[in-house]
């Protein structure tokens, strides 16, 4: 298919997801991701693949554990009470070490809280979000170009580093229709020696997280996790920076909130006002080398995002002077203001 | 040893890892695990064999059967062998589950699994406690059961009955094959091996979900010798648990 498309945010990163190599998705109903599951019990039987409408978030994400460890690429989505409930499943992944992507199109909470758009989740997305010492990738769209073009993205590096991407994005994100070019498959070929698929012609291959003897110490394989966690860290960190080299001040966002301050931005500079835009395409690894850089000469950083403040810790620890730092934020489902972030750029003053 | 002059009658299965177990004397698990791998060997299905084990006692059957394993959390194998066949439908699945993980905290996995009539088999293990954890009650506990949180035995009024697998699944239109049995005595067990062996059957020959239930010993956390804990599975269990065929179609 060649040339522009308008499609719904949900299907696009479902038809990305198809072009990746994706031929098995499991998953449980939750607002305002549903177009994804519709869309894949369409299409995946069209490309001779598995849909399954699983009995919960639970089942469907433990579904995705054993198709992974079977070395297929598999996909779920979610929204973010119905994520609160698959990090059973992603820390199992994590310590098994295989291969998923995990969309979450998040609304607001606590609790059952709304159906709106959010970013509420950043600190369970990005910190783990299941018991133990692990992290998973996190990409955060920004368009319904990126929704598609990271869910491409993230079937190669969870195959690369054997990991659990999530493709972190809102409930606006997944709603919106925008034209689109869809992505072309990669054509990477990860191969899969430690899969499951029978010990013929060779030792059985195992699959767990459990080391409850010496030899194979459960903090050897930590340390393991971590020498990954740090290689995805040095080579994996993606941002966009949007007129920041002579900006005096420095937004920082990503996703949904992010194009509300390029709007921000385009207005300011259009008054005169030199401010620049750090957007996250990867919440984790956080682009924290780069950040700081772009941050050096601006006078105030304001973090905007969809939630009470939650990207503002990796930006506090990133930047040289955390006391530069300020943040607006909005929740519950409510958007972040262009006319207020002005409002707040303009009152640092000159 | 020299064996020139001797004939092979009876050996270990070849599904079976040279191992030594963590099983403790009298257990069932032992028992249930070599029937298993004596089955893979008899079908000659051991190189598509793909083991799915529980948390629990069993947690580590992979590294007793010399095929491919995989672990599961708490109450999710069904899920997870869902997962596992669904992509390698040419493959024998097991799930290898105890009472806690099937009909506690995976009942809602187990019954779904069941009636969607995925093509694998279940393994189940009730013995009527937790193991692992040091002997607290299952939902298969019976009345007045002791355990190391039922101190004043299991009370039906304060947290239920004991739960019948076969029954709640039996209600169900998928599944192909329910069965009880027990391991208590060498009679029983041998019908064990057969009921495992239809389980097997059936899913190599497509057919659908295969249930088995082994009514099975834990001396250590019942506080009994081996030959009391067998005894107490004939005189206690098997008169609320009846062995029997639910289901062969």
């Amino acid at each position: 298919m060649s040339g522009q498309i308008l499609m719904k945010g949900n299907e696009a990163l479902g038809e990305a997801a198809i072009i990746a190599g994706c031929r098995f998705y499991f998953g449980y109903p939750i607002t305002p991701q549903n177009e994804i599951p519709a869309y894949m019990s369409r299409r995946l039987p069209e490309e001779g693949g598995t849909f399954l409408q699983a009995e919960s978030e639970i089942a469907a994400i433990n579904m995705v554990f054993g198709a992974a460890a079977a070395g297929a690429r598999v996909m779920t989505s979610s929204s973010s009470p119905g994520m609160s409930l698959k990090q059973e499943g992603l820390t199992y992944i994590a310590g098994a070490e295989l291969p998923c992507v995990v969309v979450n199109i998040m609304r607001g909470g606590p609790g059952l809280g709304n159906i709106a758009g959010s970013q509420g989740d950043y600190f369970q997305s990005t910190r783990g979000g299941g018991n133990g010492d692990y992290r998973n990738i996190v990409l955060t769209p920004a368009t319904v170009q990126e929704m598609a073009d990271l869910t491409v993205l993230a079937f190669d590096l969870a195959d690369k580093y054997r990991i659990a991407v999530l493709v972190l994005g809102d409930g606006y994100l997944g709603q919106i229709s925008e034209a689109l070019t869809l992505p072309k498959p990669t054509g990477k070929v990860f191969e899969k020696p430690w899969a499951l698929t029978g010990a013929k012609g060779r030792k059985p291959n195992k699959i767990a997280s459990l080391r409850l003897v010496p030899e194979t110490s459960l903090e050897e394989l930590n340390l393991v996790l971590d020498e990954k966690y740090k290689e995805i860290s040095a080579s994996e960190c993606m941002h966009e920076s949007y007129l920041t080299d002579d900006a005096d001040f420095l937004l920082v966002a990503y996703g949904t909130s992010s194009r509300i301050c390029r709007e921000a931005v385009t207005e300011l500079r259009a008054e005169g006002i030199k401010v620049g835009l750090f957007r996250l395409i990867t919440a984790w690894p956080f682009p924290a080398a780069a950040l700081q850089k772009a941050a050096v000469n601006a006078k105030n950083i304001l973090t905007v995002e969809m939630s009470l403040g939650q990207m503002i810790e990796d930006v506090k620890l990133s930047v040289k002077d955390p006391e530069k730092v300020d943040f607006y934020g909005r929740s519950g489902g409510m958007l972040p203001e262009t006319d207020e972030i002005k409002r707040r750029i303009k009152a640092y003053g000159n | 040893m020299e064996t020139k002059n001797f004939k092979y009658v009876y050996d270990k299965p070849e599904a079976l890892v040279d191992n030594v177990t963590h099983y403790c004397p009298g257990c069932g698990h032992g028992i249930v695990h070599k029937l298993l791998a004596e089955v893979m060997d008899e079908f000659d299905v051991r190189e598509k064999a793909i083991i799915v084990a529980p948390v629990g006692c069993s947690v580590l059957i992979y590294d007793y059967m010399n095929f491919d394993g995989c672990e599961a959390s708490h109450g999710r194998a069904p899920a997870v062998a869902t997962g596992l066949k669904r992509v390698h439908p040419d493959n024998i699945i097991v799930s290898y589950q105890g009472d806690g993980d099937l009909l506690a905290i995976g009942t809602g996995e187990t019954i779904h699994a069941a009636n969607r009539g995925e093509n694998f088999t279940t393994i189940f293990i009730n013995n009527a406690i937790y193991g692992m954890t040091g002997g607290q009650m299952a939902p298969t506990t019976m009345e007045n059961q002791i355990t190391a949180t039922t101190p004043y035995g299991r009370d039906p009024m304060d947290v239920g009955f004991p739960i019948r697998g076969c029954e709640i699944l039996n209600t169900l239109e998928a599944p192909v094959f329910i069965e009880r049995c027990s391991i208590h005595d060498f009679k029983n067990t041998l019908k064990t091996k057969k009921a495992i062996k239809k389980g097997i059957k059936n899913q190599i020959e497509g057919r659908g979900y295969s249930f088995i239930e082994v009514l099975s010993t834990c001396p250590t956390n019942w506080g009994m010798k081996p030959q009391e804990a067998a005894d107490w599975v004939k005189d206690t269990m098997v008169p609320y648990y009846p062995l029997g065929n639910f289901r062969d179609n």
